[in-house]
């Protein structure tokens, strides 16, 4: 057992005892390799099923909608920044919540480690900054540094920002000087090679919302693609509709995404989602500064006012 | 139809002579198979210069979209006074010449005979769906390395199961054996021009032997025995529901990529004087699956959706058709779920359970692993 998941079970078994909440939700093991499951503590017994590995990509602050009870959460840098949206966002009050902060360094790309080999994974061990990955055939030790997801790798904000206690030492939060390449990338292509590039990207969806639905950021109580009054979308596969959906729903994020990575974690087609939200997450920072879930006292730009507030593109 | 297991008939497919088969086929049969896309494989119908990806190992989405797509046009009107059919809604034209399915999983193929109990009845037989399955011959390939997620053999099928299939192919490294198992299939075999026969008790024997040992290859089982013996409402009041249901989403992720999920919705679109009427794939673990017009939903609440979704899948299925259970193990859902609730602990959790006392099953505080 790791540190981490040793610290976050004595943590959460003393919560769940001293009775100062009244469950924990954090990760526990998954049934296959390179996966994990959001699990929800209520016991000490169950406490102690806790895990922390580089397999915790879900954003855990998706399962604080909505809860009336005194909640202790596990919360790696993004997941805290997505629970002080929501506290911004009168979701959740800081009262009600025990947040075990756990300085990350990353979660790896599974999609990514399973493209190295031509046969199935069947056992995955992880050590401090390597894994083992086991197939039928060959046995490989791989650095987690060459694996880490992208969004981690671009991540400025490992530490949580808001918390109670803490399951690990603080670790160095990386100044990288252009955190957008990705975006400036697509940015540099031209019109017909940037349609072209939504349009494969777009290609495999098939509309199961589970990008929407792993999102903290998604908790409308009616989607505007669920409304059938009027009905603003429609629900086959014409790529307009499938377009439509995408765009709004970036849209919906501008300011407010952390780029946790939830909604890449969750595609069962492998979409990379964040080639939309993270445009708006560039805009935002370029026009004002922002960057989301930082503090539980600013609201997002999108939501306030200010005479000074950029209007150059209106036209 | 069947071919009784005397007038068996195996035929060698050398693998120098696939590709020419398979082109001498598509002058009949529209194809669809396995083909490899990005970081995975999908199925569909395959241009002239496409050969089925025979070395893949299973597909993201299951093949049932042949017989039953994502979308499907069901039927067309115009609101134009002019033409015949204004305000009529026809169904639109539809190719139902032959197709063939090759590649196919014997599991997925299983799962389309269970997908047949529901679109083709005693009482209402779907013209889409029934007029596709007419016009399709299943040329499965068997598994001979199976994934650690097949759980097919514990799930009423096998990596070399037969049930659904014309053709079983094995593939034997340089040849394939290709198991004749109905009167479609050795049409498609005369057409491919494949035509060399195998004596077939050997050819049968090698087949054998490679069954037993894929089948030993599979390291992941359910237990189903005792399912059908349970009564509904004490697996309904069962205490793990809770907990299975937490993690959960409410994607349509499971039922998308299952090949035995069969909902759907019908929707209308219009645009200018024309309006089509939709069949899509629906899922119901989101709310909306059962939300009523009048705003009463009897699904609200997620506990209830993913106690459905099992419940269904693992016990009111079988009770009603006495066809096993409506899951043929392939293992997608349990790959692609992305908060990893597996079907297999949900299975061996509700073949397991009894109730402590009989009357107090829905307050037993239980906990799942």
């Amino acid at each position: 057992m790791n540190t981490i998941t040793k610290n976050i079970q004595e943590l959460a078994v003393s919560l769940l005892r001293d009775k100062t909440v009244d469950i924990v939700i954090g990760f526990k093991s998954g049934t296959v390799p390179m996966s994990s499951v959001p699990f929800v503590a209520k016991t000490t017994e169950q406490a102690r099923t806790f895990i922390w590995d580089t397999h915790c990509r879900l954003n855990l602050a998706n399962y604080l909608t909505g809860r009336k009870e005194k909640i202790g959460i596990i919360a790696k840098g993004c997941d805290s920044r997505n629970i002080a949206n929501h506290i911004i966002e009168n979701k959740i009050s800081r009262e009600q919540l025990h947040i075990i902060g756990v300085p990350c360094s990353g979660m790896v790309d599974k999609v990514k480690i399973a493209s190295e080999f031509t046969e199935e994974i069947i056992e995955y061990t992880e050590q401090p900054d390597s894994f083992v990955v086991k197939t039928a055939s060959q046995t490989k030790t791989l650095l987690k540094k060459d694996y880490l997801r992208a969004n981690c790798s671009t991540c400025m904000h490992p530490n949580p920002v808001i918390y109670d206690q803490l399951a690990a030492d603080r670790v160095t939060e990386p100044l990288i000087e252009n955190q957008f390449a990705d975006v400036n990338r697509i940015e540099a292509l031209s019109r017909d090679e940037k349609w072209q590039h939504f349009d494969d990207l777009l290609q495999d969806c098939i509309r199961c919302y589970a990008c929407r639905n792993a999102c903290p950021l998604c908790y409308c109580p009616t989607c505007f693609v669920d409304e059938s009054d009027p009905q603003w979308v429609g629900k086959g596969t014409d790529t307009t509709d499938i377009r439509t959906f995408h765009f709004l729903r970036a849209y919906h994020c501008a300011g407010r995404c952390t780029d946790c990575g939830a909604c890449v974690e969750a595609c069962p087609m492998d979409i990379n989602v964040r080639d939309f939200t993270r445009k708006l997450n560039k805009d935002v920072f370029d026009m004002y500064g922002w960057e989301a879930g930082l503090d539980i006292k600013n609201r997002p730009p999108l939501d306030t006012f200010n005479p000074d507030d950029p209007d150059e593109f209106i036209k | 139809m069947a071919i009784e297991d005397t007038n068996m008939e195996i035929i060698k497919i050398k693998k120098s002579d696939w590709a020419g088969g398979i082109d001498k086929s598509r002058k009949t049969y529209h194809l669809f198979g396995p083909v490899k896309h990005k970081n995975h494989h999908i199925f569909r119908q395959l241009e002239n210069n496409i050969y089925p990806d025979m070395e893949y190992m299973s597909s993201v989405l299951s093949p049932k979209s042949v017989l039953f797509p994502q979308s499907q046009k069901i039927l067309v009107t115009s609101a134009d006074a002019s033409g015949k059919a204004c305000h009529i809604f026809t169904p639109p034209e539809q190719d139902h010449t032959p197709r063939a399915v090759i590649g196919i999983r014997p599991c997925d193929a299983k799962a389309v005979q269970l997908v047949k109990l529901n679109f083709d009845t005693k009482e209402y037989q779907d013209p889409y769906w029934c007029s596709a399955f007419e016009a399709t011959t299943f040329v499965g390939l068997a598994v001979n390395t199976p994934s650690v997620l097949d759980f097919s053999t514990s799930a009423g099928s096998g990596p070399f199961a037969q049930e659904g299939l014309d053709v079983l192919l094995v593939d034997c490294k340089d040849h394939y054996l290709a198991k004749i198992l109905s009167q479609k299939g050795k049409e498609f075999l005369n057409t491919a021009g494949f035509n060399e026969k195998e004596d077939p008790k050997a050819a049968d024997q090698v087949i054998q032997q490679m069954k037993i040992s894929a089948e030993k290859a599979i390291c992941s089982v359910i237990q189903t025995q005792h399912l059908k013996k349970k009564t509904v409402l004490e697996l309904y009041e069962a205490p793990f529901w809770e907990d299975i249901a937490f993690s959960c989403i409410s994607c349509g992720t499971c039922a998308y990529v299952c090949p035995t999920c069969w909902c759907f919705d019908i929707q209308d679109e219009t645009q200018g004087k024309t309006a089509v009427r939709f069949r899509n794939w629906d899922t119901c673990m989101p709310a909306l699956f059962t939300r009523h017009s009048s705003g009463h939903n009897p699904r609200g609440e997620k506990i209830q959706r993913v106690r459905q979704r099992f419940m269904h899948k693992l016990k009111y299925f079988d009770d009603k058709y006495d066809q096993g259970i409506m899951c043929i193990g392939c293992g997608r859902c349990v790959e692609k779920c992305p908060v990893n609730i597996d079907i297999r602990d949900i299975c061996n959790l509700m073949n397991a359970y009894k109730p402590e006392k009989e009357s107090d099953a829905g307050e037993i505080k239980g906990e799942i692993k």
